[in-house]
């Protein structure tokens, strides 16, 4: 069972990716833009350490291990999540009338409609940010430390997922929100580049109890580097809080087909 | 006076049909406020932990973020300036503008006043009415600063439009146009100062900064806005701002003419 | 007798429509407090179908039609009724119940855009999970039957929409369902095109004993294909048999052409309405249990000069007009 859906989601993903690659001049251009927007980003936050030193406390190679960690978790989320990002216009033209008639699961077939290659020009940003801090920081030492990076960039993306799944369920009840949840998604990414300690206590709060993007990312960081002290929790919760990014994903995806049990029950 | 009516027929209709778009504008809004509250949040990290003095005050730049946030979508940070004429570029309806009694260059310049004046006029009243008396955000020193801030606006958005016409044009070249649209966003956001404010890069950078074109689409006038720059300086930045508007202009008749042949060579 | 394939008894589907008053602050209002206003979609629907029959399903836009299709295709939940398609409830379990039966949209495709129509028809071999000598049987077959050989290998978005509608037909039928929806499928096509799909549904319903559910506004498409038609308005099954039963239904009429020898004769009768005239053909409207034919045609060929002339039933057009006209009357 579980065999049949892994070889229909490559056989779709082959199918998407061939359709891409039949451009191939603009394919390499569009990486390229994706690579660029955030590393020009990137120069921006290299500039303001330049002018001022320091950032509450906060070096520059630890900012850019915050950055490389959100950047690469959303651009997973994206690369694979874009089927749901686009969801809003599915509903609108009732091309998801289509899919609702084929014998396979309407997430699964979203997921598997669509893997966005140009994402790896961000996804490859954000590694290299990474790799470069944890030089700097000599984190790679530690294999441990290595485990739970790997767990958190997961979990950061089930995460951003997990929003792109919330937000096209919200599309079975009205698409007029949308920019609200882009909003979020995206204003997601850019609050996790930096220390939670940075922001207000209710932008704190929504980006720890709402949308738990500081779970998969200033928490395990602090733990990643050293400073689980100014934390206030103990380090174990830092270790284990990767696991609430699944749950996340979860939760939406049960928040998905309730969304869809109600839509074909009230039809549009 | 009679030959630019035409234009101006254009623009108007043009500019009342974005104007319908009012909830559009409202969801608009509120995402610009929470970007400018994050980036304001990540600014005052930097303030306030710093014991070097930067070169703009906190203040300075917090009004400087909400002039970006109230102008945004005056700026050239789409890749896709015009969808209508993206559309007919890809659909080969183009042709028929060709048949209209009407200098293309012009009527693809004038559509761009509009795209960049009507959305900006909804969306830039409210957030200075919110940021203004909540948010932090300054008023001009002074009413001569407050004078210079409004003509160099108009100068900016001359440069943004014969610049966006030029990406418009860009597109006619399909597959490569459309790759360079997608690269010049993230370009032109750094180098108007909308990343971070242009005086906090590096003084090394500065010359060249002052010079580039993009200095003249966001930073002078905002500069202008708070009195960085003093209003003497309006003659300067002016010049700037027009002198490499009729650059763009050239650059975009030119690049028009080869388009065409292009197009006439292919058939559509 | 056969249990029927379909059975649909007194289903009735309300839809609640948002409404907006405009003015911004009434869209502030709205996304606080939605008011909803009900429309109904189906009220009361009948029907059943045999195993092998091919149903006309008729009706203006908004009528209903959509609303059925999707709620026996399993992908809307009815409000009231019983429902049984393929001796299951539809809805209860979509998965299974959308393998078994095959639906063709005319104005949306079920194809991969940027694919060679036959790594389409590999993919969906694989999403119904069909066995692979089973289904190149079946493909071959029907790539034989709707002449798709010269273009296999082309991108669908390449196809003229004729190619592409018999590459949808062969789409939706290679996981062999017993019952198939056609939704105007043969809408935009070209006249050729349109036979070669007629042809391709009635050989498909009578060899291979295919159930078909035909939705059209082609009326050619119905006297063509269906013994049956349904006629659906405002929700309501207004008339359900054949063609010749909703004739009567309808009206006893009968239309007589006439072909003039000097345009500008005025025709006249008092037992007959003239209800067109182009040119010099003039078409009357009359009742054969009043006047018959060959009286009518005897009494007008005494008064005016006629080169021509014709009898015969008004157009299925005219008579689904004037159904629907009825009702709202």
């Amino acid at each position: 069972m579980r065999n049949v859906y892994l070889r229909l989601y490559v056989r779709y993903v082959a199918a998407s990716v061939r359709a891409q690659l039949q451009y191939r001049a603009s394919f390499f251009m569009m990486t390229l833009g994706q690579f660029l927007a955030i590393a020009i980003e990137f120069a921006g936050i290299q500039a303001l350490f330049d002018r001022f030193g320091t950032m509450r406390g906060w070096s520059l190679p630890e900012v850019a291990l915050l950055y490389g960690m959100a950047n690469t978790a959303f651009a997973l989320a994206d690369m694979f999540g874009r089927g749901f990002d686009q969801f809003g216009t599915m509903v609108r033209s009732g091309d998801f009338d289509r899919l609702l008639l084929r014998p396979l699961p309407t997430a699964f077939q979203l997921l598997a409609q669509d893997l966005v290659l140009m994402r790896l020009g961000r996804i490859l940003c954000g590694l290299l940010a990474l790799s470069w801090a944890m030089g700097q920081l000599a984190i790679t030492t530690d294999a441990a430390k290595i485990v739970l990076l790997l767990f958190s960039l997961l979990g950061g993306a089930c995460v951003f997922f997990g929003l792109f799944v919330l937000q096209a369920a919200s599309c079975f009840r009205t698409i007029e929100t949308l920019e609200i949840w882009s909003t979020v998604t995206y204003g997601g990414v850019e609050a996790a580049q930096f220390p939670m300690p940075l922001y207000r206590s209710w932008m704190r709060d929504l980006f720890t109890f709402i949308v738990p993007l500081a779970c998969l990312n200033y928490l395990p960081a602090s733990v990643l580097l050293n400073r689980s002290a100014d934390l206030g929790v103990p380090p174990i919760l830092a270790w284990t809080c990767p696991i609430i990014g699944f749950v996340f994903l979860a939760i939406s995806l049960r928040v998905w087909s309730f969304g869809e049990r109600h839509y074909l029950s009230t039809g549009s | 006076m009679t030959g630019l009516w035409p234009y101006f027929a254009l623009f108007s209709a043009r500019f009342r049909t974005l104007i319908q778009y009012r909830e559009a504008a409202i969801a608009g809004m509120a995402t610009q406020l929470f970007w400018g509250l994050i980036k304001i949040m990540i600014l005052e990290g930097f303030y306030h932990g710093t014991t070097r003095t930067p070169p703009m005050s906190l203040a300075q730049a917090v009004t400087y973020t909400w002039l970006g946030q109230a102008f945004l979508a005056m700026l050239p940070f789409t890749a896709n300036p015009d969808p209508d004429v993206r559309n007919m570029i890809r659909t080969g309806a183009v042709a028929y503008e060709l048949a209209r009694p009407i200098d293309l260059y012009s009527l693809w310049l004038s559509r761009q006043f509009a795209a960049r004046t009507a959305p900006t006029l909804l969306r830039c009243v409210p957030i200075f009415l919110i940021a203004v008396p909540f948010l932090g955000m300054g008023l001009p020193p002074t009413l001569a600063s407050g004078a210079a801030f409004v003509v160099s606006l108009a100068g900016a958005l001359w440069l943004v439009c014969s610049f966006m016409t030029i990406i418009t044009i860009s597109l006619l070249w399909t597959i490569s146009g459309d790759g360079i649209a997608r690269l010049v966003p993230s370009v032109t956001l750094l180098l108007s100062g909308l990343i971070i404010p242009l005086p906090l890069f590096p003084p090394a950078l500065q010359t060249f900064l002052k010079w580039q074109p993009f200095s003249g689409v966001a930073d002078s006038p905002f500069r202008l806005y708070f009195g960085h720059l003093p209003p003497e300086a309006l003659g300067g930045v002016l010049l700037h701002q027009l002198a490499w508007s009729l650059v763009f202009v050239l650059i975009g008749r030119l690049l028009l003419r080869r388009g065409l042949r292009l197009l006439t060579v292919q058939g559509g | 007798m056969p249990t029927p394939i379909i059975r649909v008894e007194s289903l009735r589907k309300t839809y609640r429509i948002a409404e907006r008053a405009a003015g911004s602050w009434n869209a502030i209002k709205s996304l606080l407090r939605p008011s909803y206003r009900e429309k109904v979609a189906l009220d009361d629907v009948s029907f059943e179908m045999q195993p092998g029959e091919l149903v006309g399903y008729i009706g203006p836009n908004g009528a209903g039609k959509s609303t059925t299709v999707k709620i026996l295709a399993g992908i809307l939940v009815p409000d009231r009724g019983v429902c049984t398609v393929l001796e299951r409830v539809p809805y209860e379990r979509r998965i299974e119940h959308v393998r078994r039966i095959g639906v063709v949209f005319g104005q949306r495709s079920q194809l991969w855009w940027d694919l060679p129509v036959i790594e389409s028809f590999d993919l969906l071999r694989e999403i119904y999970r069909v066995d692979k000598t089973a289904y190149a049987r079946l493909r071959d077959d029907l790539i034989a039957r709707l002449d798709l050989g010269s273009f296999l290998s082309v991108p669908v978005r390449q196809l003229s929409l004729g190619q592409r509608m018999r590459c949808e037909l062969a789409a939706s039928l290679l996981h062999a369902p017993d019952l198939l929806f056609l939704d105007e499928p043969t809408i935009g096509l070209d006249a050729v095109s349109k036979l070669a799909v007629r042809e391709f549904i009635r050989d498909l319903n009578r060899e291979r004993g295919t159930t078909v559910i035909l939705t059209t506004h082609d009326m050619d498409d119905i006297e063509a294909l269906c013994s049956r038609v349904l006629v659906i308005a405002d929700g309501h099954i207004l008339s359900d048999g054949s063609l010749t039963a909703l004739r009567t239904q309808v009206t006893r009429e009968r239309w007589l052409t006439l072909d003039l020898e000097n345009p500008d004769t005025s025709v006249t009768d008092p037992a007959a309405t003239v209800i067109k005239r182009e040119g010099d053909r003039v078409t009357l409207a009359f009742d054969p249990e009043t006047i018959p034919a060959a009286t009518l045609i005897a009494r007008l060929t005494a008064r005016v000069g006629i080169r021509d002339l014709f009898v015969g039933n008004p157009p299925i057009e005219e008579i689904i007009a004037r159904l629907y006209g009825e009702r709202s009357r």
